[in-house]
């Protein structure tokens, strides 16, 4: 692994800013060293599967989570050279609209930025352990699968290993 | 032996708990034994998610005294 990329992973319960995180994380790097900065921001939207959605609430397991977040971004620190990595998440209530996860990856050139923000999101949605339970008017219901990435063959194909085989 | 067990989401709600510590008789089980014990035998879901000690696993996994083993559903966050 590229032992200078910086990783940084938040899960908290608290809603955050992400143009703000992003920012306030910038000041703490040595930007004049950055090409780039790539950021992915996953929001809740207020419908799913045919049903509105009038909240959400996100379960997680503490621990396992923040560990496999991390291994995913270091993952993506041995394939393409980057400058940092942050991710915030969230868990507990969220709302519609509200910031659930956001990815900033900076580094000297745009496309190891695009190809390892798009890495870290795949994977981080197969690996870490969070689960969705939205309100809707039909009641409560946890939600079964995520929608694919229809470019994200590879994280499928990976999900699939770890999948229980005994 | 004792060994924690952790459910989360629809899981937790399927055993209507979301751990308990299991004693075993021995030194050592698979994660299938384990299951059979606290599910009174019923078939873990195919699509059931193992963890020990936080890492991904599977049923066939050995668990020792004092390791935490999860079941739970694919995960649906970001």
């Amino acid at each position: 692994m590229n032992a200078k990329t910086g990783i940084t992973v938040l899960v908290q319960e608290e809603s955050f800013d992400p143009c703000q995180l992003t920012a306030a994380h910038q000041a703490t790097l040595d930007a004049s060293k950055c090409g780039g900065i790539v950021t992915f921001v996953g929001t809740m939207r207020d419908y799913n599967d045919g049903h509105s959605v009038s909240s959400m609430y996100l379960d997680h397991y503490p621990g396992m989570t923040e560990r496999h977040v991390e291994k995913v971004c270091q993952e993506a620190a041995e394939k393409w050279e980057v400058i940092d990595i942050l991710v915030a998440h969230r868990y507990g209530e969220i709302k519609p609209s509200d910031a659930i996860v956001l990815v900033a990856v900076w580094s000297a050139h745009r496309a190891n930025a695009f190809d390892a923000c798009r890495f870290v999101i795949n994977y981080l949605k197969e690996r870490a352990p969070f689960w969705k339970r939205e309100s809707t008017p039909a009641g409560e219901r946890w939600v079964e699968h995520n929608t694919k990435d229809p470019a994200a063959e590879a994280a499928a194909a990976s999900a699939a290993s770890i999948r229980r085989t005994g | 032996m004792n060994v924690k067990i952790r459910y989360f989401a629809s899981m937790r709600d399927r055993m209507g708990r979301a751990e308990e510590t299991v004693s075993v008789d021995g030194d050592a089980v698979t994660v299938a034994d384990l299951w059979k014990k606290v599910s009174s035998g019923q078939d873990l879901p195919g699509s059931t998610l193992i963890a020990v000690n936080m890492e991904y696993t599977n049923g066939a996994a050995t668990v020792k005294n004092g390791d935490e083993v999860a079941f739970f559903p694919p995960v649906t966050g970001g």
